[in-house]
């Protein structure tokens, strides 16, 4: 997880030199690098904590820092864009504070009136808890946390705060917040899991999970601007990694995480390569970018790779986690999800690639591209995105795998 | 548990100051008025703060009161002058286009506090349901979080939108008092200078709306669908 947050840091921060330099933006970079860091500064800091409460916050945090830097073109678009996210994601968390503050009290029966709010300790209270009152909790957290992340149909500031984010804004918000509050719905689906009411909550999240994932690909069929396009794919690889952690066993929670890290790195690739697209051809249509093969031959062809590799195409590390996450579903309870979950897919897949076909190969009349400055800073994270990206795909480390069955067993209270 | 052996004085205390701040929330449903919307928050902010200071005094948790110092110095005078400079700055004074007129927005909202005495009843565990206390406060949290949803469904105004907000939180931090008071201190106080910056936050924000998208109403931001 911090591995996953930081590398997309890594990646952003090499491209957001390039790219803001596009902006003319002079004086206000300070600024910006300022709430970048911090940005990421507080998302590590989700990770790491051991805390119920400092989650929450941290969360919270990333929440009013990301509003800044996507409103941070000042045009009337992106200032829509961060009212709607700060409003939309603000009201979710709340929710996720009740259910946190639900849990705690539920807490309070087993374990008396003041104790240390950790994850740990609500692990051993859990088993103990009036269900009902445990299931209203982990509802309202998933809901909650739910937003941040995305699901459908709490998803809708998504789009436009990706849309209109600078590109290194919008990996980091795809690439690593969402996979922060992902982190939340799973650490609370493993308090939960092994009590009562864990088939509900696990069929809840499998749901959610399902439901993004088809109305994601519902819209990336109809999509016109590239980087709505990019934000509901995120929609639906965040409604994925819902299906793998929902269908739970080793293999769906091993996949769910896998997929966290290889999406971050495919989606950070992607959000480079149409923020590239969008500087050169000064808009955010796909039908106003054609022949991009011509305009960029070498960050192009990556960004063409990105784009079957997101896809979820073999050989790229993607194919791979979704196979996984696949394998889980198809064994266990919830094998009519995981059939709507493949033939989503191939909707996916064409509907994608559908846009990627019009942008490189339409025969359209060539249009006035404009020259772009600072080629090494814009390709150079690209190269390093998709260079793992293939690895990842075509050898999963053994180490990496034990690591992932390590934090399956522990997020998960090794009850599966 | 503090709250299995409240005797009736306390109880009525604590009940009819939760109850005083919910009627608090269905005057800002009520009302077209942005300025009594602040007042009202300004005097359920108070209500909570005393309620946090009864809590500590007869359940013996004297960080309560630092609680309920910081909660009426913030929510009671620092955030309701923050929005009234955001208000005189906006120079807006009322609601013009009302989904709902207040009428019946105050009828919807009788109905939803209902809703939240049924999911409150169904979440009580059967050994505490001597304690009415519980079960009231439940209800008040959640169907002040159903109000402010309400609110921030019903109302275009930039302003209501950021008090919607507020009620939700209002409501969490009221329950927490009466089901939670040994919640960790850090927590509580983190939380409060938390809020402090989301309505800083959000004047930025208003501010960049007033200047770049030249409305406040969120009526007219429609440029990106789909």
């Amino acid at each position: 997880m911090i591995l996953c947050i930081s590398v997309v840091y890594t990646l952003s921060s090499i491209y957001a030199v390039g790219y803001m330099r596009l902006l003319d933006e002079e004086k206000r970079l300070p600024l910006f690098y300022g709430l970048f860091s911090g940005f990421a500064f507080t998302m590590l800091a989700a990770c790491v904590t051991n805390n119920v409460g400092v989650f929450w916050i941290a969360i919270e945090l990333t929440t009013l820092i990301s509003t800044f830097l996507v409103g941070f073109e000042r045009e009337a678009e992106s200032t829509e864009a961060a009212w709607k996210y700060i409003v939309v994601v603000s009201g979710g968390i709340s929710l996720a504070l009740l259910g946190t503050v639900l849990f705690y009290w539920a807490g309070s029966f087993v374990l008396g009136p003041t104790y240390a709010m950790t994850w740990a300790a609500l692990h051993t209270s859990a088993p103990a808890v009036y269900p009902p009152l445990l299931l209203v909790s982990f509802l309202l957290v998933l809901v909650g946390y739910g937003t941040k992340a995305g699901l459908a149909p709490m998803h809708t500031w998504l789009p436009d705060a990706h849309s209109e984010a600078p590109a290194p804004v919008s990996a980091m918000l795809s690439g690593a917040l969402l996979n922060a509050s992902m982190l939340g719905i799973a650490r609370f689906l493993g308090v939960v899991s092994g009590t009562s009411v864990s088939p509900f909550a696990h069929s809840a999240v499998v749901g959610f999970g399902i439901f993004s994932f088809v109305i994601a690909a519902l819209f990336i069929v109809r999509q016109t601007g590239i980087k709505r396009l990019m934000a509901y794919s995120s929609v639906e690889h965040i409604g994925v990694q819902a299906l793998g952690l929902g269908f739970g066993g080793v293999f769906g929670v091993a996949g769910a995480l896998y997929h966290m890290l290889n999406h971050s790195l495919n989606k950070s690739l992607m959000f480079f390569g149409a923020g590239n697209a969008m500087r050169a051809y000064g808009t955010k249509e796909i039908s106003g970018i054609r022949h991009v093969l011509k305009a960029f031959p070498v960050s192009g062809t990556l960004w063409l790779l990105g784009a079957v590799g997101i896809a979820g195409a073999p050989p790229f590390a993607l194919f791979l986690s979704e196979f996984t996450v696949l394998r889980a579903g198809i064994g266990g309870r919830y094998r009519w999800a995981a059939i709507v979950f493949v033939v989503f897919l191939i909707v996916v897949f064409i509907g994608f690639l559908a846009h990627f076909r019009a942008m490189y190969f339409d025969d359209a009349p060539q249009q006035q591209v404009r020259p772009l400055s600072g080629l090494v800073w814009r390709t150079l994270p690209m190269w390093l995105a998709f260079v793992p990206l293939l690895v990842l795909g075509l050898w999963w480390p053994r180490g990496l795998w034990e690591i992932f069955t390590r934090i399956s067993s522990q997020v998960m209270g090794g009850s599966q | 548990m503090f709250l299995a052996h409240v005797n009736p004085l306390q109880a009525s205390i604590f009940s009819s100051l939760a109850i005083v701040s919910l009627l608090l929330a269905f005057v800002m449903l009520g009302s077209h008025w942005l300025r009594n919307y602040v007042y009202a928050f300004a005097a359920q902010s108070w209500l909570i703060a005393a309620l946090s200071a009864a809590v500590g005094y007869f359940g013996g948790y004297p960080e309560l009161y630092v609680i309920a110092v910081l909660t009426a110095l913030f929510r009671g005078l620092v955030l309701p002058y923050l929005l009234m400079r955001i208000i005189a700055r906006l120079n807006v004074k009322r609601e013009l286009h009302a989904v709902l007129q207040p009428s019946s927005s105050l009828v919807l909202g009788a109905f939803l506090v209902m809703f939240a005495f049924v999911i409150a009843n169904h979440m009580n565990w059967r050994s505490l349901l001597s304690a009415h206390v519980v079960v009231l406060a439940l209800t008040i949290m959640l169907s002040m979080k159903f109000l402010g949803f309400l609110m921030l469904a019903v109302r275009d105004e930039a302003v209501s939108q950021i008090l919607g907000l507020l009620v939700l939180e209002n409501g969490i931090f009221l329950g927490s008092q009466i089901l939670v008071p040994g919640m960790p201190l850090l927590i509580e106080i983190v939380i409060l200078f938390d809020l402090l910056i989301v309505v800083a936050c959000f004047g930025m924000l208003v501010r960049f709306l007033v200047v770049h998208a030249g409305t406040t109403s969120s009526r007219e931001l429609n440029r990106l669908v789909g």
